[in-house]
Formats: structure tokens, sequence, C-alpha cells
């Protein structure tokens, strides 16, 4: 079951120097949400907070009306942070400890093929590229099929070719179990390919980050970055970017 | 030549070139008679005695007495620094209570414990295993402890996303991840455990290598002392082998330069 996230008056402040807030949004359940800004914006403080990693200052993140179960949000890092002691296997099943191992297996299975690693399942960590590590913390997140997806910078690793495969991947299963996602990205393309909304960020050097512009790009799917009509977009984003 | 120079070097049998020129120097000397055979017996004499130990029985007989005291008193000491190590890596409430206790009692050096434990256990086994025990301790809880306190947020808050209760979180993250420190808290637990079996059976016993030192020294042969230290050496070093190649295997995932 996809879910709505309403977030209100969310502020955060790191040893009292305020980097977010207020911000208040609501996100339609099973939509794509991006959010697009400059480095140091506060684009990963936001996110943690909706993930339960930081505890705001103020405000409030809540699904309906009740407070985000955990075990219905997925995060994956901007960094792999695979444990390295586990096989590529057992990290893709690392959240799903719960599951009967049949289950596990044939879900692990399937999301190595997904992400275009089939064979590497046996594999340690310090084995892999970093581009095939973000790939298997992707497939980390994925597997437990949340509610509630939170990307941070997932692709920005990744080579354009494989970026493009993963986007495809991320919206083929977003079809398929409508979850909800919130992604980060510095990537206008990237916002554009698969964004029904796209919240852009402003704030860092002493301004606490907040929404400073909110689209919905009216472009039918799939999208190619070559479209006419995305160009426009971007040419709008990037004014919106580059103001300050 | 350069080649053969490379070659030369980056062997492992490089590591043999010292011990082989003293070995030389040693024979030569005594050959000589530039070093007396009372100062240092001629290798051959301790070969020699080391074959006459084998051959009374004596030989297994001390390596017999001090593996087994080393071995209970390696296991006692590496159990209770596991236990108390993971107790106070796990609970913050168990680390404020014990660990300046602990911390306190390290600052002892653990030499000046012999005659209370002499005292309490007796001049028999149980004193020199309790000393063994606790030189075997600190390492053991030191390095445990600090693997598990230094274990890297980044992958602990992979566990809160993927909502692991603080069992959980000790169990599938904390403890493997200080692993590596474990493995070397148990190697230098080892070696402190090889030195204070020797000074137990140094300060008294009727049995085992330390034993045999300490007669060397009483009867005045020489060439029993180097017998019994050849035999510390090798047997510390075969330990110490074998337990890096069990930890060895252990950590294998890590991703370091050279193991
Ligand atoms: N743990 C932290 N302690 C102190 N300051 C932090 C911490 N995390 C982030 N910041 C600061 O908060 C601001 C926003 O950071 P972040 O959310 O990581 O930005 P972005 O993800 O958009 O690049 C930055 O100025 C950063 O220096
Ligand atoms: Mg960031």
């Amino acid at each position: 079951m996809a879910i709505a996230l309403q977030v209100a008056g969310l502020r955060k402040s790191y040893a009292d120097m305020p980097v977010l807030g207020p911000i208040d949004v609501g996100l339609a359940a099973g939509s794509i949400s991006v959010v697009i800004g400059r480095s140091g914006c506060g684009k990963t403080t936001l996110l943690r907070c909706l993930g339960g990693l930081e505890t705001p200052d103020a405000g409030s993140v809540t699904a309906g009306g009740a407070a985000l179960r955990r075990e219905s949000v997925g995060y994956v890092f901007q960094e792999p942070r695979l444990m390295p002691w586990l096989s590529v296997a057992r990290n893709v099943g690392f959240g799903l400890a719960a599951w009967d191992p049949e289950r596990r297996d044939r879900a692990v299975a399937a999301a190595l093929d997904r992400i275009g690693l089939p064979d590497a399942g046996q594999a340690l960590p310090k084995q892999l590229s970093g581009g095939m590590a973000q790939r298997v913390a992707l497939a980390r997140g994925l597997a437990p099929e949340p509610d509630l997806l939170l990307l941070d910078e997932p692709f920005s690793a990744l080579d354009p070719f494989t970026r493009a495969q993963m986007q495809e991947h991320l919206l083929h299963l977003h079809r398929a179990y409508g979850t909800t996602i919130v992604l980060i990205t510095h990537d206008m393309d990237e916002a554009l390919v698969l964004a029904d909304r796209i919240l852009v960020m402003r704030g860092g050097h002493g301004v606490p980050g907040h929404i400073a512009a909110d689209l919905a790009p009216a472009l039918a799917r799939p999208r190619r970055p070559a479209d006419p009509l995305l160009s426009n977009w971007r040419a709008s984003l990037a004014g919106l970017l580059s103001e300050s | 030549m350069r080649r053969t120079a490379v070659l030369l070097t980056s062997g492992s049998l490089f590591g043999l070139a010292i011990p082989s020129f003293l070995l030389v120097a040693w024979l030569l000397g005594s050959a000589s008679g530039v070093v007396g055979a009372a100062i240092l017996p001629p290798p051959g004499q301790v070969v020699a005695t080391l074959l006459a130990m084998a051959d009374s029985g004596e030989l297994v007989q001390a390596l017999v007495a001090t593996v087994s005291r080393l071995a209970i008193g390696f296991l006692l000491g590496a159990l209770a620094g596991t236990v108390l190590g993971a107790l106070c890596g796990a609970s913050a409430l168990a680390r404020r209570l014990l660990d300046p206790s602990i911390q306190a009692l390290r600052s002892v050096p653990s030499l000046a414990w012999v005659p209370l434990f002499i005292l309490w256990l007796g001049i028999f086994e149980s004193s020199k295993i309790c000393l063994i025990a606790v030189g075997v301790f600190f390492p053991v809880y030191l390095n445990l402890l600090g693997g598990i306190a230094g274990v890297d947020r980044k992958l602990l808050e992979v566990g809160t996303v993927h909502g692991l209760s603080r069992a959980q979180a000790l169990l599938r993250i904390q403890l493997p991840a200080a692993l590596p420190s474990y493995v070397t808290g148990l190697r230098s637990g080892l070696g402190l455990g090889w030195m204070f079996v020797s000074a137990a059976e140094l300060l008294g016993a009727s049995s085992g290598l330390g034993f045999v030192l300490d007669d060397g020294e009483q009867t005045g042969r020489p060439e029993r002392i180097l017998a019994a230290i050849l035999l510390f050496g090798l047997c510390g070093k075969l330990s110490d082998v074998a337990l890096a190649a069990v930890g060895g295997r252990l950590v294998a995932w890590q991703d370091t330069v050279r193991r």
C-alpha cells in the first residue's frame, strides 16, 4: 500500500546552526518527487528527517495522520554502505531476515538480475567497483518492497548508460508496486525523466534549506532527455537553480 | 644483476638472512673458542641436549605441562575478555559500571598479582593458570570493546533504516565489524599468555619449559636454558601462526593491502 506523506513545519539545526526549514509539503501516495538543489542546501538533511535518521527540532512527518512506520520505509544512502563481511547476496537480503529463506533467496536473485549483476551474489563488497556497489545498495533498499522509498543521489556514481538503466528499473518498480518515491539528485535530466513533482531547494551559507519552487512537469511517459518539450522544462529548471 | 637482487630481497626467505648470519657467527665463535662454552655452548650441544630431552621423555613432559597450563589460562582469560568486552560494548550502562574498574585493574602490572594468587590459590596449578588468564584477559577485552565501540556509524544507520533492534544491531553489525580487532586481541593475548606461562613456571614449578629454564640456571647448564628458549620461541611462533591462519580466514572480507 503506497502512502501519502505530510511534512509540516519541519526544522533542523546542527549545533545551533539552522540548516533546514521550515518545510511544509504534502506528497501524494504513489507519486515520484524529486528534490533538486545545490550541494549543501540541505537535501540530505531533509531526507534523513523523513527517514527517521534525524530527530527534527520542530515539525512532523506523518503518513495519513499517523507516524511513519519503520517497516514501510526504504532508504538508499548516498554511499553504498554495504556490510564488508557479507556477500553481495546477503547484503541485498539484509532487510529480509524475517522472510522465509526460500522467498528471500528468490527475491535476492530477482533483485540481482534487475540491477544487472545476476552472477555477483557470492562476491564480497571489496571486489565491486563503486558503481556496482551502489547498484547493490539500491537492490538492498528495493528488496523489502517498501511503501515509501527514500533515495539520496542513488545514481550519481553510475556511468550515463547504467544510470539510464537504473532509472528505468526504478520506474518499472514504481509501476509494479505504486511505491511513493522521494529521490534526491543534482542532475536536471534525471529530475525531468523521473519526477511527477520537482521540489527545488535552496539554502546553505547560513540560509536554512527551504523549498523555493514546486513544479509538476506535465510530460508524457516514457520520457527521453532529447525530447524538445523536456528541453523547455530543463531551461526553466536551470533558471530556478541558478537564481540565489 | 638487478633481477637477482629483486628476487633475493622479495622472497620470504629474505627474513632468514640475519638469523642465518647469527647462526654462522655462533658456530664460528664456538669452534674458534672466542666464546666460552660456559657462556654460550655451541649449537651442536644445544641440539644434543634437545635430543637427549626427547629421548628421556622430558621434552614431551615439559611441553605438555606448559602447553596445557597455557591452553587452560588462555581459554579462561579469552572467555572472560570476550564476555565482558561484548557486554560493555553492547550496553552503555554496563560499560559505565564495569569499564572504570577494569581499567584500574589494568594499571596493575600483572606480575604484581603473583603473591596474592599464591596466597589465595596455593603454589600449584591454580595460581599459575590465574596469572596467565589475567594476562590474556586485558588485550582480548580491550580490543573487542574498542572494535564494537569503533564500528562505523554509517553501517549502524543501515541497521536503523532496516528496523534492527539494539540486540540485532549488535549481532548483525557490531560484532562482525569488531572481528578484525577481536582477532588482534586474541593474538596479543596469546603472546602475553606465553610470557606469563614462562614467568609463572620460573617463579616456582616442578615441570614445564619454565622449569627447565630455572633448572638450567640452578645447575649451571646454559645448554638447557638455550634449549628451553628455543622451544618457547618455536611453540609461541607456531601457536601464533595457527591463530593468525584461523583469524585470517574469518576476516578475509577485509579490504586491506596485505594481511
Ligand atoms: N552532522 C552534521 N553536523 C553539522 N552540520 C551538518 C551535518 N550534516 C550536514 N550538515 C550541514 O548542513 C548543511 C546541509 O547539508 P546536507 O543536507 O548534507 O546538504 P546536501 O545534501 O544538500 O548537499 C550543510 O551546510 C552541512 O555542512
Ligand atoms: Mg547530500
